[in-house]
């Protein structure tokens, strides 16, 4: 066997074990100049790994891996299928991405002694969440949500501001919470079908004799997951989160983590236990649809009215979680594509965007939204970056956010609810509002003193700005890669072959 | 199975919802960071609890292979609660230094006497200094 075909056959487990290598290689180093080199290089073997495994997905349909060489009876099984080789693919190639901006935003916000720790810290998280994709055990993917979120909650920690401490805090309680609720309704189906392995709970499923096992699994593992992903009404942890943590670790979290959490809830609802499941008179898509839009509407509301622009990104944030949920609930293949697309679109404009206030902090030291008044002339490519992401998320056309929410309106047109289409569009018009303050505050208003000083964002931060900012322009205009991967995706979770 | 394991089991199950039922009414009612640290904890116990229970056979011994046995307790749900317990130090660990911290950067650890120290034009000139002061 040749050496390519050798590295073929362990893909699935270099994805992960990259990063946790790596973090714990930093972390025993410990040497500050080295730890960013290291944290890039095991990004870069993830993603390339990632790459790699999209080919090979396309090509046999799915990826087994034993760890261990046990049956998935007994053993934890890692399957890769043409859903998560998207995440994978999404959560790799914006992480190294992340990494690659963070170096000189690290430097400025995090104390000498705690870089290499919070480098060590990104890379558990990266693990973490790709091992949530990956796996194929629904215990597994409980450890790989914990190691997530433990990390998460360390590198909010880290902000400067004393009120990361607070989120962080507050973040930790609501997320082991809602980890709890998924460990609960796991037991519970393990209970009832004898197994942790996702395909055979599927199988098994079917033999089960109390139904009412089943639905209160359900509910357990759907409330849990929403906790993490943000679902509204269950977004309260999420703006002081990505509010207070540092920069980078606000770029990774908001362009990943959300959306990892996103893609467990649709295998949970389409893999295992089926979209149209009615708990008791309620039907899960009829919750979602109804929360969906709360989100789309409240929390883009809220957003109009934040001062702090960090924070104002985060709302925009839960807003457009709502709209892949929608898509999610949508249950057809369109919304379902939608939905996918949106996945890999917002982590490319909310990763632009939230690395252009991390610029703009590096140079202003401050992201109040008065403080950037006029920073689009000392900052122009900055704030063209963030001009880009702002419109990708109102959808304006020409923008990857135009082609997701096209995506989802054609899927509420086949869903035959031509209403749900208005209330996409209706609150597109508050993102308008939101946005529009931004760039009215960017480039319209007089420089103040703080933006005058200001000059561009260092080339090492502004190159992977732009590049997701170009991204962004390039999927709006050519949507053939991105559409083919998510329709893919869709396809599978439907119970079809691609 | 007997009346009285019957209700030996009942009361197992009764006592894994009371702990589950208490431990998040302490995380929610609790206004001391540190006692909802305990309740999240008890929270989490129940949780192994509710795994354990259905992992104990009647007669069934430890799952080591022997020719004097043939009723073994089934071992996977040790493992997993294992890591589980191990994933709950974590989590209190890193929520005991979370308030540590708290408690250095703002003098108490009262929820919301942490929340009211950061409104107003008072809050906005401590948090200036910072978390580490």
């Amino acid at each position: 066997m040749s050496f390519l075909a050798a590295i073929d056959q362990h893909l699935p487990v270099i994805v992960v074990l990259a990063p946790l290598l790596g973090a714990v290689l930093v972390a025993l180093v410990r040497v500050e100049i080295a730890s960013w080199p290291i944290a890039v290089l095991a990004a870069l073997i993830s993603a390339a790994a990632a790459f790699r495994l999209v080919f090979v997905v396309e090509q046999l349909g799915v990826v087994s891996y034993r760890l261990g060489g046990f049956a998935p009876e007994l053993g934890i099984e890692y399957r890769v299928d043409a859903v998560n080789v998207l995440i994978l693919l999404v959560v790799t190639a914006v992480s190294l991405v992340t990494l690659l901006y963070a170096r000189q935003s690290v430097a400025a916000e995090i104390d000498g002694g705690r870089v290499p720790w919070f480098y060590a810290m990104m890379l558990v998280a990266m693990a973490g969440l790709l091992g949530m994709a990956i796996t194929g055990d629904a215990f597994n993917a409980f450890v790989f949500l914990e190691i997530s979120s433990l990390s998460t909650y360390t590198l909010i920690a880290l902000g400067r501001d004393r009120r990361a401490l607070v989120a962080a805090y507050q973040y930790l309680i609501v997320g082991t919470i809602g980890a709890t609720f998924y460990v609960i309704g796991v037991g519970l189906l393990y209970l009832a079908t004898g197994t942790l392995n996702l395909a055979l709970i599927v199988e098994r499923l079917p033999d089960v004799v109390s139904p009412r096992a089943l639905i209160a699994a359900e509910a357990f593992i759907l409330v849990g997951i929403a906790l993490k992903l943000a679902l509204f009404p269950l977004h309260a942890w999420l703006p002081n989160a990505y509010g207070y943590a540092p920069s980078a670790a606000t770029v990774l979290l908001a362009s990943t983590a959300t959306k990892v959490a996103v893609y467990l809830m649709a295998r949970f609802l389409f893999g295992v236990f089926g979209i149209h499941v009615e708990i008791g008179p309620v039907s899960v898509t009829g919750v979602l649809i109804l929360l969906s839009l709360a989100a789309m509407f409240v929390a883009s509301l809220a957003a109009v009215f934040q001062r702090d622009v960090k924070r104002l990104l985060a709302f925009s944030s839960v807003a457009q979680i709502g709209y892949i949920t929608l898509g999610l609930a949508l249950a057809n293949p369109a919304g379902l594509t939608g939905a996918f697309l949106h996945i890999v679109n917002h982590a490319l404009m909310k990763g632009a965007a939230f690395m252009a206030i991390g610029a703009v902090l590096l140079r202003c030291g401050s992201s109040r939204l008065d403080d950037l008044a006029g920073i689009g002339r000392t900052m122009p490519a900055t704030a063209v970056a963030l001009t880009i992401a702002g419109l990708g998320l109102i959808g304006v056309p020409g923008t990857s956010g135009f082609v997701s929410k096209w995506y989802l309106v054609l899927g509420a047109f086949d869903d035959g609810k031509g209403w749900l289409a208005f209330m996409i569009v209706a609150s597109s018009v508050i993102a308008v509002l939101y946005v529009g303050r931004l760039l009215e505050v960017v480039w319209f208003r007089e420089p103040g003193k703080a933006a005058l000083a200001a000059s561009e964002a260092p080339l090492s931060m502004l190159l992977p700005t732009l590049l997701l900012a170009g991204l962004t322009i390039f999927f709006g205009i050519d949507a053939e890669m991105p559409a083919r991967l998510a329709g893919a995706a869709a396809t599978v979770l439907l119970g079809g072959h691609p | 199975m007997s009346l009285v394991a019957m209700l030996a089991s009942e009361a197992t199950r009764f006592t894994i919802v009371l702990v589950m039922v208490a431990g998040l009414y302490i995380v929610i009612a609790r206004n001391n960071l540190i006692k909802k640290l305990v309740g999240l904890s008890l929270f989490q116990s129940s949780v192994y609890l509710l795994y354990l229970l259905p992992g104990k056979i009647f007669g069934g011994t430890a799952p080591i292979i022997d020719p004097r046995f043939d009723v073994y307790a089934n071992p996977l749900p040790h493992v997993l609660i294992l890591t589980a317990i191990v994933v709950g130090i974590g989590t209190l660990a890193l929520g005991l230094a979370l308030a540590i911290r708290i408690k250095e950067a703002y003098g108490t650890i009262e929820e919301d006497e942490v929340l009211a120290k950061d409104r107003g034009p008072a809050g906005a000139a401590a948090r200036k200094a910072g978390p580490r002061g």
